[in-house]
């Protein structure tokens, strides 16, 4: 049927019928799985695109409360411009075909057979507008990953500069190589969902970033040593990690692109598992550092453990997911408290998306079982189950490029917007906070504004004539 | 005995309460208040409508000490809240009858003096 199916494509698309369109159609209609593979893509993609949500919290949470507003206004800037160009040119780059840079399936237009432009996702039959709304939700989560390390100091138009380079160059040319197709998958590297090509390029991006940018005022004494800067609502971050949690089960199983052999319900599981053991080994880890279990270090973990699954979710066993989510809860603990040091990361990302996507991405080197590497037909067994090192080196290789070219590339733009429009707000602005000062409101304006000053400009008192007294039951 | 309460800016109050804790003054009260002088207002725009707001934010720093101690403490807060541009506030130095500590009942310029181990953590 699907061979079939493909050769009438083939030759309707070439002679470009309107008639064979509609036959095409008609084809696909026949083909459940069309449909059942396109609605499970939509349902996940949609799922992801809620996660710009759970982002958006977790950064309010953790901001001050003259800070919270814009990162509304920042994650609705960045959404929109990531849709727009992955739709024009990112998708093109990051899945059409070509082995360093994608080349094919502009603006979705004239692509033709999408199975030869698209190649790396034609084994699933969801239609490409369901593959491209899919790819775009990941460009923009890793393009949201990058503002984490940002909050509370950089100027509103830097966003839109470097969301523009991100989604049209950076992102899609990374993410092609890693799962899109390119040299790296081609050479064995494994990646489910995106360990490395959305949170790892994500936190570089972040990491180049903030070297550009420096820390919030107050972060650092004048000898040097940092302080704490609470953020305002951990109701809120908490709301958002709960959130990006819900949308991880779209991320990740839905990477499967398949919704009719139900596969896609093994990596939910695999995806839970993990997160869980990362926000009880992040409150442990926590725990013995300080006795106390500390809040926003269970949510830091659950992120860094979803973040270190999702390379292996489709390749290890559920028993490897527990694993792979304690380590990641682990190292994220470790990792803020040491880059806090010298580093003002306000939310963790260096170390949530960083430094748990390398080491996610590394896991699949060690946890990959073979029976899953031969089915998704990249890579072979991890080191736990052949003793063979290979894996892992194609693991660390893929790092370290992506590493080294998300990092160049953003080094560079960012020393462009700092030389030319500027990076940082002034001191004055930032210690009267980037809602008032980028956006011209607060967040949270009753905190701001003496609640004296919002009323009585309609003349001040409420009855210009004193009430009739009236007997009530209680005088009675 | 004198109170001193000046009217501040926010990122001067924590300089001010450093140096005055290694001087030896670790007592004193903030408060978060909102007032006007002749720093003007800002205009918030909440979805294209505008709301002028008079009424800055500022931090007001109180402190009672010895009357010889009075200099020290505002040539404290001028160094440090001095920006040079409208809006750094005001210092007022008030006269104060008496004063008694709550756990003790002392009363009179012992109930200023900071306690011996805050005076011995900042040397």
């Amino acid at each position: 049927m699907d061979k079939q199916r493909g050769r009438i494509f083939a030759t309707l698309t070439t002679t470009r019928a309107a008639g064979g369109r509609r036959l095409l159609g008609m084809l696909a209609a026949l083909d459940p799985s069309v449909g059942i593979d396109t609605i499970w893509v939509i349902v996940a993609g949609v799922l992801v695109m809620f996660m710009q949500a759970g982002f958006a919290f977790l950064e309010i949470g953790f901001s001050r409360q003259k800070n919270a507003g814009t990162v509304i206004a920042k994650i609705l800037t960045n959404f929109s411009i990531s849709a727009i160009s992955y739709w024009a040119v990112g998708f093109a780059f990051a899945f059409g075909a070509g082995k360093l840079i994608g080349h094919k399936g502009f603006f979705l237009h004239d692509y033709g057979d999408p199975d030869k432009t698209f190649p790396i996702m034609g084994f699933s039959h969801a239609t490409i507008t369901a593959k491209f709304f899919f790819q775009f939700v990941f460009a923009a989560v890793s393009l949201a990953i990058v503002w984490g390390t940002t909050l509370e100091r950089i100027k509103f138009g830097v966003y839109v500069i470097y969301a523009i380079v991100f989604s049209c160059v950076i992102y899609p040319i990374g993410s092609h190589w890693v799962f899109g197709g390119g040299w790296l998958q081609q050479h064995g590297m494994q990646d489910f969902a995106g360990s490395t090509a959305v949170h790892l390029i994500g936190a570089v991006g972040a990491f180049a970033a903030l070297l550009h940018l420096g820390p919030r005022r107050g972060k650092y004494t004048v000898e040097g040593q940092p302080r704490a800067i609470p953020g305002h609502n951990m109701p809120l971050f908490g709301l958002g990690v709960l959130i990006l949690w819900l949308g991880w089960f779209g991320f990740n199983p839905g990477s499967t692109l398949i919704g009719t052999d139900g596969r896609f319900a093994d990596v939910v599981v695999v995806t839970n598992l993990a997160a869980a053991a990362g926000v009880l080994a992040a409150l442990g880890t926590m725990w013995l550092k300080t006795k106390t279990f500390d809040i926003g270090m269970a949510g830091n973990g659950a992120i860094a453990a979803l973040v270190a699954i999702t390379a292996g979710s489709g390749y290890v066993a559920p028993w490897a997911a527990i694993v792979i989510g304690a380590v990641a809860g682990v190292i994220v603990v470790v990792g803020v408290l040491a880059i806090d040091k010298k580093l003002d990361d306000p939310v963790g990302a260096l170390s949530a998306h960083g430094l748990a996507g390398i080491w996610g991405t590394l896991a699949c080197g060690l946890f990959t079982s073979p029976r899953l590497a031969t089915l998704n037909g990249v890579g072979k067994g991890g080191l736990v189950y052949n003793g063979d090192f290979t894996q892992l080196g194609h693991q660390a290789l893929g790092v370290v490029v992506v590493f080294a070219f998300v990092f160049s590339l953003s080094w560079l733009t960012f020393w462009v917007i700092k030389h030319t429009y500027g990076m940082r707000v002034t001191p004055e602005e930032e210690d009267n906070g980037l809602d008032i000062s980028e956006h011209g409101m607060y967040g949270y304006p009753e905190q701001f504004i003496p609640a004296p000053e919002l009323v009585g400009y309609g003349g001040g008192a409420y009855r210009t004539v004193p009430p009739a007294p009236i007997a009530s039951t209680s005088e009675v | 005995m004198k109170m001193v309460a000046a009217y501040i800016r926010h990122e001067a109050f924590e300089p001010i309460r450093t140096e005055l804790l290694t001087l030896g003054f670790p007592s004193l009260t903030i408060s978060e208040v909102k007032g006007s002088g002749r720093q003007k207002g800002i205009t918030e725009r909440y979805r294209g409508a505008e709301l002028t707001n008079y009424l800055r934010p500022k931090i007001k720093l109180e402190c009672v000490v010895a009357d010889a101690d009075v200099q020290t403490i505002v040539d404290t807060i001028l160094k440090h809240g001095r920006t040079g541009a409208v809006g750094d506030g005001k210092v007022f130095v008030i006269p104060v009858e008496q004063s008694y500590r709550v756990r003790t009942g002392e009363s009179g310029e012992e109930v200023l003096q900071a306690h011996p181990d805050a005076a011995a953590a900042t040397s």
